[in-house]
């Protein structure tokens, strides 16, 4: 059943919820540190496992399947409910960020590419 | 009229679902028409619903119209983060051993390189607290770490806009290099693929960027685009966020 996937997704949200919630108590930092990380560490984790062990039918992963085909449209309803009109006085900020911060990974590309083939 | 709005307000969630699968259409077709799909359908919906914030009157954006309260609900922090958990099942850890060293390395120095440069100008361009550092830096990373950073840390909607702001551009800027300097880089084969993958985190403008250049390469660069994605959402609001807590 469709509700076997959505209620694994839902157990590692909470138990990264949790997780992230706990670092945040230890390094006495106000909100959740890492927790959807951690949450995606274990959705990964589990999918593995549970592939090995043949245990993961089609049908349940159909209701992890479901929610991943959402998150495009729930970040566009995440985009259209932001304070925008007091962001755009930052407008300059956004456009130098991401193309500065995108060109310095971009040139970077070669010289990782060669640092394994030295190793192999 | 009143009767209509009234329906509306009362079944929020689902006007949302109508109101962002009409956003989507729209988008999809004006990227396959106008476009010609060089630019992600994704990164176009999302400006679309920048665009649609800014015609709301206050601090929340078209949710502060009442019709469309339902949006908040929809794009409010558990869904989003639910939906975003859910794209790991894309990713395995098996495949990813076969991006070896060089793999893991652009995984997470992509996040850091981004992180950085990133919060470095918004520094000098006059944000000052650790919080809009921090969700500025990741948006640098994607518009997914980016606004998932921003309220694991508490920041305002507006620093959480600038960063979705930057995550889109960010999208469409690789979308449209990657094909151009795809020879200069060497991006022709798996292995450099995933470096590639890793090191720009984006999937959708790297995805998008590799169907331009070779389609054969797509499912290489996802793959740690995705762990790139994931890799951000657990270090910018936490071991990040504590260095960066640091130096302000």
């Amino acid at each position: 059943m469709k509700i076997y996937g959505v209620a694994i997704l839902a157990a590692c949200y909470l138990v990264g919820q949790f997780i992230g919630d706990w670092f945040g108590r230890i390094f006495e930092m106000s909100g959740n540190l890492g927790g959807v990380g951690f949450a995606m560490i274990l959705l990964i984790l589990l999918n593995d496992y549970l592939n090995k062990k043949k245990l993961l039918v089609p049908e349940t992963e159909q209701g992890i399947l479901f929610w991943s085909s959402m998150y495009i449209p729930v970040i566009v309803a995440m985009s259209a409910t932001q304070n925008v009109k007091a962001a755009l006085t930052g407008g300059w900020v956004a456009l130098i960020v991401a193309i500065t911060a995108t060109s310095v990974c971009f040139l970077l590309i070669p010289f990782i590419a060669k640092i394994n083939r030295i190793n192999n | 009229m009143q009767n209509l709005v009234n329906i509306l307000d009362k079944n929020g969630l689902i006007f949302a679902f109508l109101v962002v699968g009409g956003i989507m259409y729209i988008s999809f077709l004006f990227g396959k028409k106008v476009t010609k799909n060089k630019i992600p359908a994704a990164a176009i919906a999302i400006s679309f619903g920048l665009v649609i914030a800014y015609f709301g009157k206050g601090e929340k954006g078209i949710a502060s119209i009442p019709a469309f309260s339902g949006m908040a609900l929809l794009g409010g922090s558990m869904l989003r983060d639910f939906s975003i958990v859910s794209t790991a099942m894309g990713a395995s850890f098996s495949e990813i051993k076969k991006a070896g060293l060089a793999g893991v390395i652009s995984i997470v120095l992509g996040i850091v390189i981004a992180f950085f440069v990133g919060g470095v100008i918004a520094y000098f361009m006059g944000f000052t607290d650790a919080k809009s550092l921090t969700t500025i830096g990741a948006g640098a990373c994607t518009f997914i770490v980016g606004p998932v950073t921003g309220a694991a840390v508490g920041a305002t909607s507006e620093v959480i806009a600038i960063s979705i702001a930057i995550g889109v551009i960010k999208s469409v800027f690789v979308t449209i290099a990657t094909p151009i300097i795809a020879n200069k880089i060497q991006l022709n084969n798996p292995h450099t693929a995933m470096i590639y993958g890793g090191m720009l985190s984006t999937t959708s403008g790297v995805s998008a960027g590799l169907a331009a250049t070779d389609m054969k390469l797509v499912p290489y660069g996802a793959l740690t685009a995705t762990f790139s994605t994931g890799m951000g959402c657990l270090l910018c609001p936490s071991i990040l966020y504590y260095i960066v807590q640091q130096f302000i």
